[in-house]
């Protein structure tokens, strides 16, 4: 049987109120081993108040193939940014 | 530089018109600047040349801890103890994470571990040199890690996004570590006599070794030139070699050392210090696996292996239990 | 005995305890079995070096004699450490290194909690920072025991084996002197004897679930923490650890 650990890829939440950003991977037998060697190898700085980890097995990735239609559609929709509008700069700031 | 004499899986750089479409599309990516991800289509040659450099590279943190972890049982100070024990610390993850990001490619940790404990993959020709005296800790952080940080900065913009992302995590860590290293010798090279002597001797030692890690003149290299079209290798071994000596010879002076290279000098016309080469004969012995400590560094690799065997498969065994119980109760 | 001698060995027990203990864990550096598990161990020899220098620091300031802790650590010879002789047991296997760590974690998560009520507001500072440490390294050193307990049959009898060779070292915990006695009246630090049943039942309980077996036999192994008759071990490691400042002691590091 092969015993090598599954891997797990590690989210953590750093102070300052930012979303879970990915972090890196490791390996462990279980959640609540990951979830400690995360802990370890990942937040020796600092850096972290909230960890997530999942089996990497477990993520779906969008194809990379696809990336046209997954992502090219709201590279059209430049009026989702601020910046597409003008306001005039007797209004202030908005 | 961790990863050294890097093979590159092709023959020399493919011109245009022998590219394929999509080898076309490839290259065409990279030279715009964007990254490689895993589920990308790359040429196989650059994902073997790819796992190679990263193998070796992951390769090297976790040898390059056995002539710093010889030191920690024998740090002089609580405080050099803690500083020594973090740093070596630092270069266990830094293993990891470049282990993590060539899984991405496809093979698992097991494997490229297996292919370095019995002698397959390489590591960096630096760590079978020994660490004889307590200054020697200071040479390798103030030369050893401060050549690996010329080569990995600029690797942060390697075409491999996991890659790349790796080393931007690793450079972070690592200015400390050359930090260290310095104030480590510095404390010697201003102490006692029996000190100075320590860190004198260490520079001697370490000098040449040092300068070897940048790999053979690039007249010597047949390698780089389709690793550096596939921004996999981002400067020539030269190169970064010389910028290490015009970095390194003033922090020398500064310590009150002196480099072992009697035609070390300035030169004025170039900018630059001209300085002797290395003994590249030696530098292939070392790489054949007849360097000082070649032998005994893999048998330490290899006997941490098989001694963690019973605990790796028991707490994977566990796991299992755990995680069948779970379903069984469910 | 007056006060301040009580207090600077019991300071010198404490710091001795992770300071010898701190050793034996950072001699794992770079062998350990995964690279998670050698990360995570130098974790734990970082948190124990960093309390010794509180306790050891402190420790040199009630002693008086200008001793800061690198000197209490790096001079002294082994009839001098007040560490208990479980903390100074050799590495071993794997097995071993986690089942002492085991053990003597769960005895310093309940004292250092008692300390937090200590009437030394320097004694209850140290342990504030410290039982955050100690609470990791329990629960940690217990989930692996389990593990490995439950493990494979391989993982199994090694940590037996493990248990019944440091299990000798353990009642030297709860045996109390004059230094004890004399902690206790000044509500410095409690009685180690009223600590045992508390230890019993954490103990027998991650170990039930580890399928371990507790020894029967109670005798204790004992003259560390009163420094009467320390292990043949701890010389040998007196020598590395001390032997640059030995040998050049003018040097500055």
């Amino acid at each position: 049987m092969n015993n090598e650990w599954p891997l797990w890829e590690v989210f953590i939440r750093g102070q300052h109120g930012m979303s879970h950003r990915h972090v890196g991977s490791l390996h462990a037998t279980d959640a609540e081993m990951a979830i400690k060697n995360a802990r370890d190898v990942y937040t020796r700085r600092n850096e972290g108040v909230s960890i997530w980890v999942v089996e990497a097995v477990n993520i779906t990735a969008s194809s990379p193939s696809d990336k046209g239609p997954m992502y090219e559609p709201s590279e059209s929709k430049v009026y989702r940014h601020p910046t597409f509008f003008d306001i005039p700069d007797e209004v202030g700031a908005m | 530089m961790y990863a050294q004499m890097i093979k590159t899986a092709s023959t020399g750089v493919k011109s245009d018109e022998d590219m394929s479409d999509l080898e076309r599309q490839f290259q065409a990516r990279i030279d715009a600047g964007e990254k490689i991800e895993p589920k990308d289509w790359m040429p196989e040659d650059y994902r073997a040349t790819l796992i190679r450099q990263m193998g070796q590279h992951a390769h090297s943190e976790i040898v390059g801890t056995l002539p710093e972890g010889n030191w920690v049982t024998r740090a002089p100070t609580l405080e050099r103890k803690a500083i020594l024990l973090a740093k070596v610390q630092d270069e266990a993850g830094h293993g990891l994470y470049l282990y993590c990001a060539a899984e991405t490619l496809g093979v698992t940790r097991d494997e490229i571990t297996e292919m370095l404990l019995d002698g397959r993959m390489k590591y960096s020709s630096i760590f079978n040199y020994p660490s004889l005296n307590w200054a020697d800790i200071g040479a390798i952080g103030w030369l050893v890690d401060g050549a690996a940080i010329m080569n990995q900065v600029p690797l942060q913009r390697t075409s491999y996004g996991p890659y790349s992302r790796a080393m931007v995590r690793i450079c972070k860590e690592e200015s400390f570590h050359q930090r260290q290293g310095y104030d480590a010798i510095r404390a010697c090279a201003e102490g006692t006599d029996a000190q100075k002597k320590m860190a004198q001797d260490a520079l001697n030692r370490f000098w040449y070794p040092s300068l070897m890690m940048f790999g053979p003149p690039d007249s010597d290299s047949v390698h780089s030139a389709q690793s550096m079209a596939w921004k996999i290798k981002i400067n020539t071994n030269d190169e970064l070699r010389q910028k290490f000596v015009d970095q390194t010879v003033p922090q020398a002076e500064y310590l009150g050392l002196t480099v072992p290279d009697e035609n070390l000098k300035w030169n004025d016309e170039t900018g630059q210090y001209d300085f002797s080469q290395p003994d590249w004969g030696e530098f292939f012995d070392v790489v054949k696996g007849n360097g000082p400590c070649n032998v005994d560094r893999l048998a330490d690799r290899n006997k941490a292996w098989d001694d963690g065997a019973w605990v790796r498969d028991g707490m994977m065994a566990h796991a299992r239990k755990k995680a069948a119980a779970k379903i069984a109760a469910e | 005995m007056t006060q301040q001698e009580a207090l600077f060995q019991f300071l010198l027990r404490m710091g001795d305890n992770t300071l010898i203990l701190g050793h034996r864990t950072s001699e794992w550096c770079g062998v350990a079995p995964v690279l998670e598990e050698d990360i995570a161990l130098a974790n734990t020899a970082l948190d124990f070096i960093g309390q010794t220098q509180f306790w050891l620091g402190y420790a040199g300031e009630v002693e008086g004699k200008g001793q800061d802790a690198d000197r209490l650590a790096f001079h002294r010879d082994a009839w001098d450490f007040r560490n208990l002789l479980l903390c100074e047991m050799p590495i071993g296997d794997f097995g071993q290194t986690i089942m002492r760590q085991f053990l003597f974690d769960a005895w310093h998560s309940i004292y250092i909690a008692r300390l937090l009520k200590s009437s030394d507001p320097r004694v209850s500072e140290i342990a504030e920072k410290a039982s955050k440490e100690v609470a990791y390294h329990l629960e940690r050193s217990a989930e692996t025991v389990v593990a490995l307990g439950d493990g494979t049959e391989e993982s199994h009898s090694r940590m037996q084996k493990a248990l019944d060779y440091l299990y000798p070292y353990v009642g030297e915990m709860f045996l109390a002197d004059d230094v004890d006695a004399a902690m206790v009246s000044a509500g410095i630090a409690p009685d180690p004897t009223a600590l045992r049943d508390e230890y019993d039942a954490l103990v027998q309980k991650v170990l039930d679930e580890a399928t371990l077996t507790v020894p029967g036999n109670r005798f204790a192994q004992k003259g560390g923490k009163n420094g009467a008759m320390h292990t043949e071990h701890l010389g040998h490691l007196l020598c590395s650890m001390q032997w640059l400042q030995r040998v050049y002691p003018d040097g500055n590091w």
